[in-house]
Order: C-alpha cells, then sequence, then structure tokens
C-alpha cells in the first residue's frame, strides 16, 4: 500500500510537470472551440451534436498522454528498479492507472463546463456528460495505461498506441454519447459496466506488458 | 546482517543464443564476486539474471536479503534535486532521509544534494546511481561496471562504500573491467559459450 502511494504520488508529480494533465485539456477545449467554426453558429445542430462531439474529443485528449505513461520509466530503469525491488507489475499498473485518471478524469469533467458553453449545451446535457465522464474517464485511463505498456518497448510506439487504443475505446464511446440522449439511463449504466470492466482488467494486461519489457 | 547468494549451473539464453553456461557461485556475509570477461559475453545479463530482471535458462538463482542493482540505468527523476530523487528510492526501501544524506556524503555529493540530476555530469550521475544503491540498505550490491565515467577520487570513494558494506556483513557482485581493490573476491570469468 505504502508503493502504491508512493508510485501514485510519483506519476501525479511527473504529469502535472510534463504538461501531462494542462495538455489534454487544452486539447479538448480546442476541439469544442474549432468544432463550431466547421459546422457553423448553428444553435440547435449545435446543441444536438455537441454532447457527441464531446466524446470524441475526450477520447482523442486520453490519446494524448500515453506515450508519456510506461515509455519514459522504462528507458530510465525506473522498472527495473521496482522489479528489484519485488514489487507487483499489477500493483505498479494500478497505481499507474490511478495516477492517470485523477491527473485525466477530473480536469477533464471541468473543462466540460466552458466546452459545453461553446456547444451551446443545456444544462441537462451537461449534466448527462459529466455523469458519463465521471463513469467512463476510468476506463479511457485504464485503456491508456494499458496500451502504454503494450507499446512501450516498440519504436514509434505512440502512433501504434492509437490505432490499438481507438477500437478498443469503441464500447465507451458507443455508451458514453448514448447516455446524453433519450434512454441516457440505461446507457449510462452500461457505460459504468464497460469502464469497470476495463479497470479491472488493465492492471493485469499492464502488468504483463511491463513484464515482457524486461526481455 | 546475515546474506547469501547462490547460483549453480546457471545459463543465460538472449535472442535465441546462449551467452554462458555452467556458472556456479557461493556467496556468504562479506564475500564479493567479481565477473570478467570480454564485452557482449553477458555479464550484465548476468547481473540481471540475479536480480530477478531474467528468467534463468537453466539454474537457479538463490538468495537470502534484499538486493540493489546498479546499471547504466539512473532510475532518477531529471528534474528533482538529487537528494529528491533518491529519497523516492529511500522511501520505497523504508531507510528514508538519513540513509540519502549518509549515501550522498559516502560518495562525496553532499554539495549537490540541491542540484537537479539533468544537470550532473556522466561521473556525478554514476556516483548518483550508486548512491542509490548505498542508501537502499540492501544486503546484497549488484553493480554493473560501477567504475565507469568516475575519477581516481571517486573510485577510492566508491572501493571504500564497497569494503565497509562487506565488513557490515554485505555481499557484493561487480562487473568491471577495473578490480576496485576487492581484497579476497571470489572471481568468475565468462566465457562465450560456443
Amino acid at each position: 500500500m505504502k508503493a502504491f502511494l508512493a508510485i501514485l504520488v510519483r506519476d501525479l508529480r511527473l504529469s502535472l510537470g510534463s504538461g501531462g494533465i494542462g495538455l489534454p485539456v487544452v486539447f479538448f477545449l480546442l476541439v469544442a472551440t474549432l468544432y463550431p467554426f466547421a459546422v457553423g453558429p448553428d444553435g440547435a445542430l449545435l446543441s444536438k451534436t455537441g454532447g457527441g462531439v464531446l466524446w470524441v474529443a475526450a477520447l482523442l485528449a486520453a490519446l494524448l498522454p500515453v506515450d508519456r505513461l510506461i515509455a519514459p520509466d522504462a528507458e530510465a530503469g525506473v522498472l527495473d528498479q521496482y522489479a528489484v525491488r519485488g514489487l507487483g507489475e499489477e500493483m505498479i499498473a494500478a497505481a499507474k492507472i490511478t495516477a492517470h485518471w485523477i491527473g485525466f478524469g477530473p480536469p477533464l469533467m471541468l473543462a466540460a463546463i466552458p466546452a459545453s458553453a461553446m456547444l451551446r449545451l443545456d444544462g441537462e446535457t451537461l449534466a448527462a456528460v459529466e455523469l458519463g465522464l465521471l463513469a467512463g474517464t476510468p476506463g479511457l485511463a485504464a485503456l491508456g495505461v494499458m496500451v502504454a505498456s503494450l507499446t512501450a518497448g516498440l519504436r514509434r510506439g505512440g502512433a501504434l498506441a492509437g490505432l490499438l487504443m481507438l477500437p478498443l475505446a469503441i464500447p465507451l464511446i458507443i455508451f458514453g454519447a448514448g447516455s446524453i440522449g433519450d434512454f441516457g439511463g440505461g446507457a449510462v449504466r452500461f457505460l459504468a459496466a464497460a469502464s469497470l470492466f476495463l479497470a479491472a482488467v488493465a492492471p493485469f494486461a499492464a502488468g504483463a506488458g511491463i513484464r515482457a519489457l524486461r526481455e | 546482517m546475515t546474506a547469501s547468494l547462490t547460483f549453480a549451473n546457471l545459463a543465460c539464453m538472449r535472442g535465441g543464443r546462449v551467452l554462458f553456461k555452467g556458472l556456479n557461485a557461493t556467496l556468504g556475509a562479506g564475500d564479493a564476486l567479481l565477473l570478467t570477461g570480454p564485452n557482449g559475453v553477458g555479464k550484465s545479463s548476468l547481473l540481471r539474471l540475479i536480480a530477478g530482471l531474467l528468467p534463468a535458462y537453466t539454474g537457479t538463482v538463490t538468495h537470502d536479503g534484499r538486493l540493489a542493482l546498479s546499471d547504466e540505468n539512473p532510475a532518477l527523476d531529471p528534474r528533482l534535486p538529487l537528494a529528491k530523487a533518491l529519497g523516492y528510492w529511500a522511501g520505497l526501501d523504508s531507510t528514508g532521509p538519513a540513509a540519502v544524506a549518509a549515501a550522498l556524503d559516502a560518495l562525496d555529493l553532499t554539495r549537490l544534494a540541491g542540484v537537479p540530476v539533468r544537470l550532473l555530469s556522466t561521473g556525478q550521475r554514476r556516483r548518483a546511481n550508486l548512491a542509490r544503491v548505498l542508501a537502499s540498505g540492501a544486503n546484497i550490491w549488484l553493480l554493473d561496471e560501477p567504475g565507469n565515467g568516475l575519477d581516481t577520487a571517486s573510485l577510492a570513494l566508491l572501493e571504500r562504500a564497497i569494503a565497509r558494506h562487506r565488513t557490515q556483513g554485505g555481499i557484493v557482485v561487480v562487473a568491471s573491467h577495473q578490480s576496485l581493490g576487492l581484497t579476497n573476491a571470489q572471481a568468475v570469468e565468462l566465457e562465450p559459450a560456443e
């Protein structure tokens, strides 16, 4: 537990220092700003499609920090040092997922408030988006760390990470965007289920990925 | 401090190639082992194997006591001041700031304690890497070319630190082309397996 907290705090500090938190948020806001320029200032159209745009933006923002989650630690020998100390790879992955979520989920939920204003979303839709982000971002964070550990040893792993992560995030985006419409209640439960499933599986997949990096 | 390290009939396979085979050693408290051999013969792999980072192809490694590894990777956060970067590992090892201060002192790094790791020179970084091992409080030190990039004064500090560790009952395994003043050390010369 002590090691879990130590790794969590270190990863949070690193992502604060390297723009790992600010960058996805700025990207998310940029997409929300650009979208009205692309489709025109039609309020009805914006408010109808805006929720889905926010989900696509959240997904793409989740991709940005992926190359910083595992690869630098692998190159600097930090993961080796964890292994020499006998720390479990699954625990390391779980700590990294938690740290990544704290640095990614809540900031994105905050950024969704100004973004929803730019997309002319009403209060009800914003509430649905916020609830969906709360349920979905743990899954996105888990997916990010999992994909990061699987691609860390590869050259140009960052590009591959996108190809690997986006298809796996399809359930999250379907239920996330679905949670905004008329049948939102059911979709948000599915979203939470998909997110929970990813968060439960990812530490093991990422742990195996971290072990494989040592070879 | 009781520590022991034993490996028997150890072989290592990397990329479908057997690097070495049939290695044996038994080390008790205060013992040292010097690994020698030409480049690429598998000295670093043997250290990683002992550290549990690589699986053994054949043979077994058993050890009693905690391990600490110093290889070419510093594993210190480049933006952090040296003492804080070392403190992260000392925290995981439950040794704390006093151990960091002692390690910095032993390797003449005390006046660099507040300097970010990224600003350190090659030799200073090497010493910082060794300070991480000193501060870990581990019984068994695995040192991969610890003398690389060190000046004469720093080499003397390293030799003194190793000697002190051995008199306290610790074990040192060193892969090095330098003898590092090891007295009564066992030696394993690695040879290409073919």
